[in-house]
């Protein structure tokens, strides 16, 4: 294996996860949030809204953003950023799907949930 | 100089090509053997489905005759399956023994249509769909008439369906999948093309997922898993192809999902190359013929020693049905940074995705003309923004200088049409509004009928206004649902029923959607007022609901969810408390709380343990109680005539009728109910959006009353002298609320707007119009009526409670 996939731990199937919604994948670092869109783009994003915290994958996903089920900020699948005019910002995991197999790059895991816990 | 010897594994189309480029670029060169499992010479086989369905003849779709072969000295065994390939001895071996020596090798072996493995799948009468012997097959069964079961919705699903249909099949197709070929649609594109299949007879069956496949001695029919069962003769399996990659495995040769090529489509093994659709070549497979060809051209070039490299393709797609017109191309998923340009029309959808200025995805359907156009642009990255504003009508209005709206309408002729439902052209309109002095749409609507029914049209008429009368014309300002689109809730509404839109993606095509798929706005606002509008029919669509509703729960600020369960009219019993007590204690629950509704609230489950939690309070006979949908929540009651000694009716038990009546029923907003037994009102139902207060001369029905950050008294409907007449009204009451609400409306909101007059008119004075109203109400508990939490008890929507998967520290760190 090369460099580049050496960190890609599979976490389950893309039909695991329902269309325009998300899943929990527990860690030791925290819960991250895996995303499936409409159209079958795979995301994943540390399950925190920058606002306080709220459990993004429980949001209501569309195009390509997720709306936060607490207080409706709206943020950004592929940046994690926070859309409009709040601001912030969550980790942003990497993603890869391939046979129906989704497999997350775990190799910065800890480093993004640590600075994003700050 | 000796020709080598060349041994073709396959002769499809992808073979057949690189042949083709071979003899044309060097004839001679290589002594050619080709094997060919299938017993017939090189044909087309993306025109098998006209063949199919009688439109042409295997003669018309010929590609290499046996002619050709004998002139290009081509060796061509028909009927000759390679078994096994010894790439250190340089031969292969066929199915009948023989070996033979390659200097050169290619692998062309396509790939095999993937069977699922139903119980039944080796019944006789159930077909794939990859080779002429597939297309016999159905023929002949076709001959006997009968039933075909598609099972795919996919392209070639389709192209089956259609093809059974015209050999005089009736033809349903199963799909697993929401919407119909999605991996090439988008869910507009999928509705409309759905309509379309259904339209020439076809029955189409979404998120059907096939249990087995019924018979004993031939197919007689097959099941789902929701245990419909359906008789047909004929089973079609279409639901996907799978890369034929056995040879080259047996033989050592990397394979992955396809058998692995570089550039040259050269394989890891020395003298050994594959092109088509057995191949994968940088992590990609393909499934249509350009990216094929695209690797034949450099395969012979390779052959012949020459420099030549394969980057890839980007494809498109259509589906060959006649009379229906679909086009996709590219990616054309949403995302940051990307815009799409929708555009829709009676029967047409049309989207195109840009990214920096480029083109990057489009899906046509109804209009596909400008597909090739589109392509182009897209396969060569041509920077589109001095074109973006008239990009979607095509080249012929490319490069001309993008009009303002209002001029360009002015510019149409007076024949254009400009209301489809109606048939209205700009001329008619234009002259109503002069000749009328017309000021407004509703004019021009009661006029004309131009955007009276399906409301598409709108902002073309309002622009004719603005044209013909200048600044004299101020369009009305309806506050637009959302961003999506420009109609108004109640137009919404309106038009879902007359239009009898029943899902999501309808509603998005006929009403014109100015994005692919809503928005966490009008998704659940949808979603409501279609369960509202077809109860029995719509199907909830899970992923548009907000979480609470979703998981049955109301969600808490750190992530934990909190459980009320019913207790009707705030009563309770020992036993149920014990089991409230019990579940606290089993799942460890740190807070138990009395809510304002009269209910115990259990606050901080974990939402693993929901179903859990669930399970224990329904064997004790309890329910889910609502207390998080927008639907009935509550009804809170006093102790009444039973006990009380100012109490004049029992206003507990209307209250637990009034419960048992309502409960699952969903609404634009909460709905909290309250009866008093006497006008001390102990269970404060004047501040509820229902309430009832007895006296000694009946039922004084209250409503519109709210208790939150807005704190408002209710207003008095009517008094009844009977519980009967009580609830029949507070149904009708309801119902019209459920009925007008806009999504997320409480109940005095919307008797403001649309007034307390009406409101009585309908439920109260009018009593035709209260029965009908209550028949509906009582008509849609039927479907709504179902606990949730039992259901999720049963397994229903797992996945939700569940997390998919949990790395300990040895995955998750680096
Ligand atoms: C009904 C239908 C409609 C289609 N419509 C379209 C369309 O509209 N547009 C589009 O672009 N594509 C379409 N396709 C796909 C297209 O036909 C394929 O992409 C293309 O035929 C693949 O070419 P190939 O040479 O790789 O494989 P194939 O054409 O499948 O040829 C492979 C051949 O190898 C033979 N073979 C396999 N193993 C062995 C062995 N061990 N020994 C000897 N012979 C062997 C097989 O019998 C077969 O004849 C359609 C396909 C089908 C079935
Ligand atoms: S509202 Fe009237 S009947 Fe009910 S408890 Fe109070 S005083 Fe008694
Ligand atoms: S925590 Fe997400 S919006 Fe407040």
């Amino acid at each position: 294996m090369n460099e580049a996939t050496e960190h890609l731990v599979a976490v389950g199937r893309l039909d695991d996860i329902p269309r325009q919604g998300a899943r929990v994948v527990r860690t030791a670092f925290g819960d991250l949030a895996v995303f499936r869109t409409a159209d079958d783009g795979v995301f994943a994003l540390r399950n925190a809204c920058p606002h306080r915290g709220g459990p993004l994958s429980e949001g209501i996903v569309h195009g390509r953003s997720v709306t936060c089920p607490l207080h409706n900020w709206v943020i950004s699948l592929e940046t994690g950023e926070v859309e409009g005019p709040d601001h912030g910002c969550t980790a942003v995991i990497g993603v890869s799907v391939a046979d129906g197999v989704v497999r997350l790059d775990l190799s910065r895991l800890a480093a993004a949930m640590a600075v994003a816990a700050e | 100089m000796t020709a080598r010897k060349l041994l073709v594994v396959g002769n499809g189309m992808a073979a057949g090509r690189v042949l083709e480029t071979l003899f044309e670029t060097a004839p001679g060169a290589y002594d050619v053997t080709v094997f060919n499992a299938e017993p017939r010479v090189n044909y087309n086989r993306i025109m098998l489905s006209p063949v199919l369905s009688g439109e042409k003849t295997y003669e018309d779709i010929l590609i290499h005759d046996d002619a050709w072969y004998a002139a290009n000295g081509v060796d061509l065994r028909k009927g000759a399956r390679v078994d096994a390939v010894d790439t250190a001895a340089k031969t292969v071996t066929t199915a009948d023994g023989t070996v033979h020596g390659y200097d050169k090798l290619l692998i062309a072996t396509g790939s095999g249509p993937v069977i699922i493995p139903l119980p039944g799948h080796r019944l006789p009468g159930v077909v794939t769909y990859r080779d002429l012997d597939d297309v016999d097959a159905m023929v002949a069964a076709a001959r006997a008439g009968g039933r075909a079961v598609v099972i795919g919705g996919g392209l070639l699903g389709l192209e089956a369906a259609a093809g059974l249909k015209a050999r005089g099949m009736d033809v349903t197709v199963l799909h697993l999948m929401p919407t119909l070929m999605e991996r090439q649609l988008d869910p507009a594109g999928g509705y409309l093309l759905q309509r379309a299949i259904e339209d020439r007879g076809i029955e189409v069956i979404c998120k059907a997922n096939t249990e087995a496949i019924l018979g004993t001695d031939r197919v007689e029919g097959v099941r789902l898993a929701d245990g419909r069962e359906i008789a047909c003769t004929l089973v079609v399996m279409a639901v996907g192809i799978r890369p034929a990659t056995a040879l080259a495995k047996a033989a050592g040769i990397a394979v992955a999902r396809g058998v692995v090529v570089d550039d040259q489509m050269r394989t890891s093994a020395a003298d050994v190359l594959a092109v088509g659709e057995c191949v994968e070549h940088r992590g990609a497979c393909y499934g249509l013929v350009a990216p094929l060809y695209e690797m034949a051209k450099v395969a012979a070039k390779t052959l012949l020693g020459e420099a030549a490299a394969y980057e890839g393709s980007v494809t498109s797609t259509k589906l060959k049905v006649t009379g229906i017109d679909v086009f996709s191309a590219g990616d054309f998923a949403e995302g940051e940074g990307r815009q799409e340009i929708v555009y829709r029309a009676p029967g047409v959808y049309k989207r195109l995705v840009l990214k920096d200025d480029r083109l990057i995805g489009a899906v046509l359907y109804g209009d596909t003309a400008d597909g090739g156009w589109f392509f182009d642009l897209l396969r060569g990255g041509t920077e589109v923004a001095a074109m973006r504003d008239t990009l979607i009508f095509g080249p012929a209005f490319a490069g001309a200088a993008p009009l303002d709206p209002t001029a360009a309408v002015a510019a149409l002729p007076d024949d254009a049409q400009v209301c489809g439902c109606n048939g209205v052209c700009k001329g008619t309109i234009v002259k109503a509004i002069t000749d009328k002095g017309l000021t407004g749409l509703d004019d021009v609507r009661a006029h004309t009928k131009a955007s009276a029914s399906c409301g598409s049209c709108t902002p073309l008429v309002e622009k004719l206004l603005v044209a013909t009368l200048g600044g004299a014309y101020a369009a009305a300002a309806v506050p637009p649902m959302c961003k999506c689109t420009d109609l108004g809730h109640d137009e919404v509404r309106r038009l879902i029923v007359a239009k009898e839109l029943k899902s999501i993606p309808a509603v998005m095509q006929e009403l014109g959607w100015k994005t692919s798929c809503g928005c966490a706005k009008c998704r659940p606002a949808l979603n409501y007022y279609l369960l509202c509008d077809w109860p029995g029919e719509y199907e909830d669509d899970q992923q548009s609901r907000f979480v609470n509703e979703r998981v049955h729960a109301n969600i808490q600020k750190d992530g934990t969810y909190s459980v009320v369960p019913r207790m009707w009219g705030g009563l309770t019993t020992p036993d149920e408390l014990r089991a409230i007590a019990d579940v606290a204690d089993k799942f460890k629950i740190p807070t138990v709380k009395v809510t304002g509704g009269q209910r115990i609230d259990l606050l901080g489950v974990k939402k693993e343990d929901l179903p859990a939690v669930w399970a224990d309070l329904g064997k004790a006979g309890m329910i889910s109680g609502a207390a998080y949908a927008k639907g009935l929540r509550t009804v809170k009651t006093c102790v009444g005539s039973e006990w009380c000694r100012f109490g004049t009716q029992d206003s507990t038990g209307l209250g637990v009728k009034l419960e048992k009546m309502m409960w699952g029923s969903w609404s634009p907003a909460k709905v909290k109910l309250g009866v008093s037994g006497c006008p001390r009102n102990c269970a404060e139902a004047t501040c509820k959006d229902i309430g009832i207060v007895c006296v000694d001369a009946g039922y004084e029905i209250h409503y519109a009353g709210a208790a939150g950050m807005h704190v408002k008294q209710t207003e008095v409907l009517t008094l009844v002298a009977t519980e009967a007449e009580a609830m029949e009204i507070v149904a009708a009451l309801t119902q019209l609320y459920r009925e007008q609400g806009r999504y997320l409306e409480r109940i005095y909101k919307w008797a403001a707007r649309v007034g307390g007059d009406s409101i009585r008119a309908a439920v109260v004075d009018d009593l035709d119009k209260r029965r009908h109203y209550a028949a509906r109400f009582h008509h849609s508990q039927r479907f709504a009526q179902v606990d949730p939490w039992a259901e999720r008890v049963g397994g229903r929507h797992a996945h939700e409670f569940a997390p998919m998967a949990a790395l300990g520290i040895g995955e998750a760190a680096e």
